[in-house]
C-alpha cells in the first residue's frame, strides 16, 4: 500500500509555546499597569496608548508591504512595542508625538536593523529616549489633577519629601505606566510565575540597585534610610524597566551569566544616573546603554559545554 | 539530596499510556524476511548464503566485517531468494539478504550453544556475544562486544544498564522491565562479571515506579546492583546525560563512557545478552512499539528481525485515517521520519510511531527572539541559537568554537523554539559536514 507520509529532520513534536503567545503575555502581564494608567491619568491616557500601539502597527506593515516582506504584525512584537512606549509617555502629549516615537521605534531601531529579533536596542525604548532629547519641554512635563507638577522623583532630588504609598499605589505623576509599583510587579510576577522571563534580570537590577542605594545613604550619613530607598525602588521607571524593558529578549544577554552580569550593570548604571545625573530618571539610558553592551557580554558569558575539560577516569 | 538528573532537558507530551499496558505478544512475520548487512555502526556483515541455500532460525546468514562489525541471523526459516539492494529505514538501499519465509519456524538447535556459565572464561562470555550479533539496540547499534574490551579493563567500575527510556511513546523497554526482569538482572550479572572492579546500576525513569519496584525487589539481597531511580526528564537516556546523573562523571563528544569507568546498555541489549548466554540464542528478535494517534490499536510486539514494517501495523489492524500525516521508525524526538512502510525491522528499531498529522511541517520557522529558552534546555550546554546562526552562515571555525560538536543531536531546542526554528536540523547538517571532513 501507498501513503503520502510527510518526512522530515528529528524531532518530529514541537512545544505548543509561539513568539505570539509569548507577546500575548507580556501584553497581558502589561494590562494591570495599563487600566491603572488610564484610571489614574483619564481619557487622555487611552488616546495616547490607543494612538501609539496603532501607529507601530501601521508602520511595521506598511514597511513591511513596501519592501515586499511577509507582513509580521500579527506576531503582536508591533503592538507589544506600541504598549510599552505608550506607557513611557506623559499622558496628556500631543497626538504626533507618539506618532514620531512609533517611527523611530519600527523603523529606525527594528526594521532598518532587520525587524524583529535584529533590533540593537529596545525599540520602545529607544523611541522614549529620542523624544527625550527632541522634545525635552514636552516629554518631562507632567500634569496631574490638571494641575502641572514635578513627579515624586524629582521632588526627591531636590531634596522634598514624598509619599511612598501613594508612590507603590500610583496615584502620582509620571508617565502612563510607570507610577504604580503595585501593578507593575504583580505584571512581572506573572512573567516569571509563567516561565515567560527569567526572574535572574529584574532580581539583580532591582536587587544591585537598591544595595547601591542603601550604601549610598550610609555614606552620605543618612543612616539606612527606608524611605529614600522605596521611593527610588517605587519612583520613576525602575520597575517597568526592570521586569518589561530590561528583559526583552532580543536586547538582554541569553546566557544564565550574562543576565546576572547585565542585570547588576543596570542597577550601577541607574544609580549613578539618579543620584550623579543631571536628571532625576536614570532607567531609560542605563537599559539603552546596558543594550549596547549585550554582545560583548555575551562573547564572555559563552557557558560551558557538557563534560569540557573532563579528565578520564582512571 | 533529590532523584538523579542532569541540567536542561524537556518535559514534552510522553503519550506513554497509548501501548505500556500492551503486554507484549510475539509476532511471527508472513511475508519474506529482509536483513540489509549494515544495521550496526562499522563495516557491513558478508554473506555466507547465497541464493536458493535453506536456511533455519537462528542461522548465522552473514558474518562481521571486521572487529567492529556484527554477524547477522535469520529470524524465519525458509531459502535465500536473492541478495540485493533493499531500502532501509535510514533511506538508503543497502545490499539486503532476503528470506523466503516458509511459515515453519524451524529452529537450530540452541542446546548446543549452551555452556554452563561458571565453566566460562570472560573471553568465552565475550565471544559468544559477538557470535550472537549482539549491537547496542537503543539505536545507534555500536557491537555490544566492542563496548565490552575497553583499553583499561581494571578502570570499567560501573555498567549501567539504561532504563530511562525517556523517548515519548516508546514502551518497549518497559514491557520487558515488567514482564522479563529475572532475565535484565542475570543479563547485567553476566557483565558485571566481565569486570574485577565493576558493579550494576540499573536505571529507571521515575514515571516507571512498578518497574522499579520489581526490579529492587529482585535486586535486594545483590551487593553489586542497585537500581537508580531517575527523574523523569528528555533526554534523561541520553549516554552522557545518564552517566552523568548516576556518577556524576561527566564525558564529552570526544570521550567514550569508558573513559569515565562505564559501559552503558540498553534494556534490549541486555536480554539479548542473557538470550545468548543463558539460552544459547543469537540475536533474531526485538521488542518494536507501535503505537500513535494513526493506528486503529497500539501494540508491544516481539518481532522477528527483517520483518516488514507494514506487517506490523496490519498486526494493529491497520491506520484509523486514509493517509497518516508521518510515521517515524523509533520514538518524536530522535527517531527516524518513514517515507515508505515497505523497509525492514532491524537491530536499532525500537518502534514504528504514526501521527495523524504532521506538526513539523505545519510550523513556519520566523525569526528568533532570543528567548533563550535553547540555551536553557540544552544538555550538553551549549547555545543552538548561536550555533544554528554560524551554520547557516557556513562559518565552521565559529561553529568549532562554540562547542557545535558538543550537541548530541537530542532536539530539545527545536521542541522549545517559539520562533520554530529547526535548529536541530541546521546544526545536525554542520556537525554531519565536519565529520566528514574529517574523515577524509
Amino acid at each position: 500500500m501507498d501513503y503520502t507520509m510527510k518526512i522530515s529532520s528529528s524531532p518530529h513534536i514541537r512545544d505548543k509555546e509561539t513568539t505570539t503567545n509569548i507577546m500575548g503575555k507580556v501584553i497581558v502581564a502589561l494590562m494591570p499597569a495599563t487600566i491603572f494608567g488610564v484610571y489614574n491619568f483619564g481619557i487622555d491616557a487611552l488616546v495616547t496608548i490607543i494612538i501609539t500601539v496603532l501607529s507601530c502597527v501601521v508602520f511595521e506593515a506598511g514597511y513591511q508591504k513596501m519592501f515586499g516582506l511577509k507582513v509580521t504584525i500579527k506576531d503582536l512584537s508591533a503592538v507589544l512595542t506600541g504598549l510599552l512606549l505608550a506607557l513611557n509617555l506623559p499622558p496628556d502629549v500631543p497626538f504626533w508625538l507618539p506618532i514620531i516615537g512609533s517611527f523611530f521605534a519600527i523603523i529606525v531601531v527594528k526594521q532598518l536593523f532587520g525587524g524583529l529579533g535584529q533590533n540593537f536596542m529596545n525599540p520602545a525604548l529607544g523611541a522614549r529616549c529620542f523624544l527625550l532629547i527632541s522634545f525635552t519641554g514636552r516629554m518631562t512635563t507632567f500634569t496631574y489633577d490638571a494641575v502641572t507638577t514635578a513627579t515624586p522623583l524629582a521632588e526627591l532630588k531636590a531634596g522634598e519629601s514624598v509619599d511612598v504609598l501613594s508612590m507603590a499605589i500610583g496615584t502620582i505623576p509620571g508617565t502612563i505606566g510607570e507610577t504604580s509599583a503595585i501593578a507593575l510587579i504583580f505584571g512581572g510576577l506573572f512573567l516569571i510565575v509563567t516561565k515567560v522571563i527569567d526572574f535572574k534580570i529584574p532580581i539583580f537590577y532591582i536587587g544591585s540597585f537598591a544595595i547601591f542605594i542603601v550604601i549610598y545613604s550610609l555614606a552620605m550619613d543618612r543612616g539606612f534610610d527606608l524611605t529614600f530607598l522605596l521611593a527610588h525602588l517605587f519612583g520613576g521607571g525602575l520597575m517597568l524597566g526592570a521586569f518589561f524593558m530590561a528583559t526583552d529578549y532580543v536586547t538582554s544577554p541569553i546566557t544564565p551569566m550574562g543576565r546576572i552580569i547585565f542585570g547588576l550593570l543596570l542597577g550601577l548604571l541607574t544609580f549613578l544616573f539618579r543620584i550623579y545625573g543631571g536628571s532625576a530618571e536614570g532607567v531609560s539610558y542605563a537599559i539603552i546603554i546596558g543594550n549596547l553592551l549585550v554582545p560583548l557580554i555575551e562573547r564572555v558569558t559563552v557557558p560551558k559545554s557538557f563534560g569540557k575539560g573532563a579528565v578520564k577516569h582512571e | 539530596m533529590g532523584l538523579l538528573t542532569f541540567s536542561g532537558g524537556i518535559h514534552p507530551y510522553d503519550g506513554k499510556e497509548l501501548s505500556k499496558d500492551k503486554a507484549i505478544t510475539v509476532y511471527l512475520p508472513k511475508g519474506d524476511a529482509v536483513y540489509p548487512l549494515s544495521q550496526h555502526i562499522g563495516a557491513p556483515a558478508n554473506p555466507i548464503v547465497k541464493k536458493g541455500d535453506k536456511v533455519l532460525v537462528g542461522q548465522k546468514i552473514a558474518e562481521a566485517g571486521g572487529f567492529v562489525s556484527a554477524n547477522i541471523h535469520s529470524g524465519v526459516s525458509g531459502t535465500v531468494k536473492t541478495i540485493e539492494p533493499r531500502m532501509t529505514v535510514s533511506g538508503n538501499k543497502v545490499n539486503s539478504i532476503v528470506i523466503e519465509n516458509d511459515g515453519l519456524f524451524e529452529e537450530l538447535d540452541f542446546s548446543k550453544n549452551i555452556k554452563p556459565l561458571d565453566e566460562m572464561y570472560r573471553e568465552d562470555v565475550k565471544e559468544a556475544i559477538k557470535e550472537a550479533g549482539i549491537v547496542g539496540m537503543g539505536g545507534a547499534g555500536f557491537p555490544t562486544h566492542v563496548k565490552l574490551s575497553p583499553k583499561n579493563e581494571d578502570a570499567i567500575d560501573t555498567i549501567i544498564v539504561n532504563g530511562a527510556e525517556c523517548e515519548p511513546y516508546l514502551t518497549s523497554d518497559y514491557r520487558r522491565m515488567l514482564e522479563v526482569p529475572e532475565k535484565i538482572v542475570t543479563g547485567l550479572q553476566i557483565v558485571v562479571n566481565l569486570f574485577d572492579n565493576a558493579k550494576g546500576i540499573i536505571a529507571i525513569e521515575d514515571n516507571k515506579p512498578d518497574a522499579i519496584k520489581k526490579l529492587r525487589e529482585l535486586t535486594k539481597d545483590m551487593e553489586n546492583i542497585t537500581v537508580n531511580a531517575v527523574k523523569t526528564k528528555y533526554p534523561q537516556g541520553a549516554e552522557r546525560q545518564l552517566i552523568y546523573a548516576n556518577t556524576g562523571r561527566q564525558i564529552n563528544s570526544s570521550m567514550l563512557p569508558a573513559d569515565a569507568g562505564c559501559i552503558v546498555h540498553n534494556i534490549d541489549t541486555i536480554v539479548a545478552i542473557y538470550n545468548a548466554i543463558i539460552e544459547g540464542r543469537p540475536l533474531y528478535e526485538r521488542i518494536v512499539t507501535v503505537t500513535g494517534d494513526a493506528v486503529k490499536d497500539t501494540a508491544n510486539f516481539n518481532v522477528r528481525l527483517g520483518t516488514n514494517a507494514q506487517e506490523l501495523i496490519d498486526a494493529v489492524g491497520g491506520f484509523n485515517i486514509e493517509d497518516p500525516g508521518k510515521i517515524i521508525s523509533g520514538g518524536p524526538m530522535m527517531g527516524k521520519a518513514m517515507f515508505t512502510l515497505d523497509v525492514p525491522m532491524v537491530k536499532g528499531s525500537s518502534a514504528l510511531l504514526c501521527f495523524r498529522e504532521d506538526i513539523v511541517s505545519a510550523v513556519e520557522p520566523s525569526n528568533c527572539i532570543r528567548c533563550g529558552r535553547c540555551v536553557e534546555v540544552c544538555p550538553g550546554r551549549v547555545m543552538p541559537n548561536q550555533l544554528a546562526t554560524l551554520a547557516e552562515h557556513g562559518d565552521i571555525d565559529g561553529f568549532l568554537k562554540y562547542d557545535g560538536m558538543e550537541c548530541c543531536e537530542c532536539g530539545c531546542c527545536s521542541f522549545v523554539c517559539p520562533a520554530k526554528r529547526h535548529l536541530t536540523q541546521i546544526i545536525a547538517g554542520t556537525r554531519k559536514q565536519v565529520l566528514a571532513n574529517r574523515k577524509k
